[in-house]
């Protein structure tokens, strides 16, 4: 019964591969919240990028080929969410929910004779030099290029909202729609382009989950998963970094738990078991509460449909 | 005009009769998760098809697939129970009390509910004695293993999961005084990602026998992955880790929905009844042994299977000790049912607690 059977390393780069499919659903979530809309179809977006893209890998033995189709997947069904939000004007929350629905039914349709299979092994990129670093190398620069493109994407969605036009465009949207409306800007595209981002962002996410993560097909394998990085947007304020941390905490809290659980440590399971929401959400809490308070608030158009002027 | 309308409101009508004479018996199946996991659940609906084969078209089946064990579950039967099924098949723990509130409102609609304990006029129980098959694979455990840790992904701190890790802790120390258990609880029974983290842990905590008791075969995957050995959980799970699978505790469920179809057609269907069937009646079935393992563990592994299902072995056969060190089975003596059913505590040797 000794904490020497953790090995530190090993679980901090396994928590990195733990947090990857929620962090970039979250980012995807994150892109589409700031422009005002509230998509709750993310669990069902992920599921249908993780079987779009195990089909594809085992079609063509390519997990690169694989992770494209999960993008395209997740992109093409969030593209139903924009049709039906955007141009037919429906209820955000109804849609949303009935996404993941069918996300959830199509998947398990399609992946009927996909069970049981393996698909091609995604091979990890070690960086030259640095993942020689003793103990950094093996947390950091040891992983597959899905882990590098999650962290280089939230640095990007960071400076994308503080240092670009583009960004201040997309939150204009989000902050008052008829105001950027009365600007020039068309909010419906800009809306509609960002949901497909977000579809894309969860479709990796999912397929991250087959390809990588467990690697196979199972029915509902996401598992709630698109409703913890939905959770993690809003305990996140909105804020990029804080998402990565955030996401980083959840998924070390949780394999961190399990480690003590092995060891066989008298501490109430069940109370392990709760700590990653809680740390999670403490955590999150407490770096909001130093803030003023203007950065905590939710995009004020958040689930507003846009009828024009 | 209205000729038309009279002909066809009696040609719909003549319709649904005919669809309701199709089949003489309508009997309802719901699952807490997806058949496709290709486990707990898939078993249940091999259970239902053998029930179609063997009635062929006077039988009619029904399901419904991720029903939630809380009021949707009581929706569900309600619904199932309207819409004409004559016997219902509840396949989880937790749908006990929805059973038991749908049960009283359909006093003709038979209700069988699995692995509960609370039984009616109309709700009989049935649950399979899956420690029975835990005390071979148990045995093949402490036998493979060299690290000698066992890892074990626990679901819920219920009788059943916490009877399954004993019994098998209990052979798997028999084969192997050495052996050692690390467990870990997840607190649910499906989710692939939570499993292979769970896996992965155990894994790097030196564990190079993986047992679960959770439904998904992702554990299976992850030891294929990591070049360890695992047990498929309710049904054969090679597929997903050729070389990784050992053997596996395959729930038979179809001989017993079978014979229960048939006593209710006959109307020889009874109540309050509870079903506790193990190796023997063929409700749990051990899987095809792997080739990794010797035919010398082969043969002592069929022989343990053998004994229990002839009544001459007890997976819990004394002298046994609880964890706390405090007497539980005499030498040569066997645990009673009770025991078992509401077993709440680890026997000598097993570390950590069980979460209440």
């Amino acid at each position: 019964m000794d904490l020497g059977d953790i090995q530190i390393s090993l679980l901090l780069a396994s928590l990195i591969v733990a947090a990857t499919p929620i962090l970039l659903a979250a980012l995807g979530e994150l892109i589409v919240e700031k422009t005002g809309v509230l998509n709750l179809g993310v669990e069902g977006m992920m599921i249908f990028g993780a079987i779009a893209g195990f089909i594809a890998t085992i079609e063509t033995g390519s997990p690169w080929v694989g992770f494209l189709f999960s993008i395209l997947g997740g992109a093409s069904i969030a593209f139903i969410f924009a049709l039906v939000t955007q141009i037919f004007r429906a209820n955000q929350v109804a849609s949303g929910l009935a996404l993941t629905l069918f996300g959830l039914g199509l998947s398990s349709l399609l992946g009927h004779s996909y069970t049981g299979i393996k698909p091609a092994a995604f091979s990890d990129l070690h960086i030259p030099i640095l993942s020689e670093i003793p103990i950094l190398g093996v947390i950091l620069f040891q992983h597959d290029p899905i882990i590098y493109f999650s962290i280089l994407a939230v640095a990007a969605v960071y400076f994308l909202f503080r240092n670009f036009r583009l960004g201040l465009i997309l939150k204009a949207v989000g902050e008052n729609h008829d105001s950027a409306h009365a600007l020039g800007y068309n909010v419906i595209v800009i809306r509609f382009g960002a949901i497909l981002v977000g579809g894309a962002f969860a479709g990796l996410g999912g397929g991250y989950l087959s390809l990588v993560r467990v690697p196979q097909w199972t029915e509902g394998m996401t598992a709630g998963a698109g409703w913890i990085a939905l959770a993690l947007v809003v305990f996140a304020s909105w804020q990029p970094l804080r998402l990565l941390i955030g996401a980083y905490i959840f998924g070390g809290v949780t394999l961190l738990q399990l480690n003590l659980q092995a060891l066989g440590l008298e501490i109430n399971v069940a109370l392990l078991s709760m700590s990653p929401y809680l740390v999670t959400i403490g955590v999150l809490v407490f770096m909001s509460a130093r803030r003023s308070r203007g950065s905590l608030e939710a995009p004020r158009s958040l689930g507003k449909t846009f009828f024009g002027l | 005009m209205k000729l038309l309308r009279v002909s066809l409101l009696v040609l719909s009508s003549l319709m649904i009769s005919c669809f309701a004479f199709a089949a003489d018996m309508k009997v309802g199946f719901i699952y807490i998760g997806p058949p496709g996991d290709h486990g707990w659940n898939y078993q249940h609906d091999v259970g239902r098809k053998s029930v179609d084969e063997a009635f062929g078209g006077k039988v009619e089946t029904v399901f419904q697939e991720n029903v939630p064990e809380s009021a949707d579950a009581e929706r569900v039967m309600t619904q199932m129970a309207l819409s004409g099924a004559d016997m219902i098949f509840a396949t989880s723990f937790g749908y006990m009390d929805p059973v038991l509130n749908v049960a009283k409102k359909f006093p003709n609609v038979k209700f069988e509910h699995a692995t509960g304990y609370k039984t009616a006029d109309n709700v009989s129980t049935y649950s399979a004695r899956f420690y029975e098959g835990r005390s071979v694979i148990g045995h093949v455990a402490g036998k493979m293993t060299k690290s000698n840790t066992i890892g074990y992904v626990a679901s819920f701190p219920i009788p059943e999961v916490v009877r399954g890790i004993n019994s098998a802790y209990l052979a798997a120390k028999a084969a192997n005084p050495n052996v050692e258990f690390k467990i870990i609880w997840i607190f649910t029974w499906y989710d692939p990602a939570k499993e292979a983290d769970a896996a992965k842990t155990l894994i790097q905590q030196g564990a190079d026998v993986i047992m679960q008791h959770v439904d998904s075969s992702a554990i299976m995957t992850v030891a294929e992955e990591a070049g360890v050995y695992a047990f498929g959980q309710a049904s054969d799970m090679s597929a997903f880790g050729p070389n990784a699978h050992l053997t596996a505790i395959i729930n038979g469920w179809g001989p017993y929905y079978v014979k229960r179809v048939q006593q209710a057609m006959d109307g020889t269907w009874k109540g309050g009844e509870q079903t506790f069937d193990g190796i023997e009646a063929g409700m749990v079935v051990i899987g095809d042994m792997s080739d990794k393992i010797p035919d010398s563990v082969k043969k002592e592994a069929q022989a343990i299977a053998d004994g229990i299902a002839s009544g001459k072995l007890h997976s819990f056969t004394g002298p046994v000790n609880k964890q706390d060190g405090s007497a539980w089975l005499a030498s040569g003596e066997t645990a009673d049912i009770g025991t078992l059913l509401g077993m709440n505590f680890y026997v000598e040797g097993i570390e950590g607690d069980i979460p209440q």
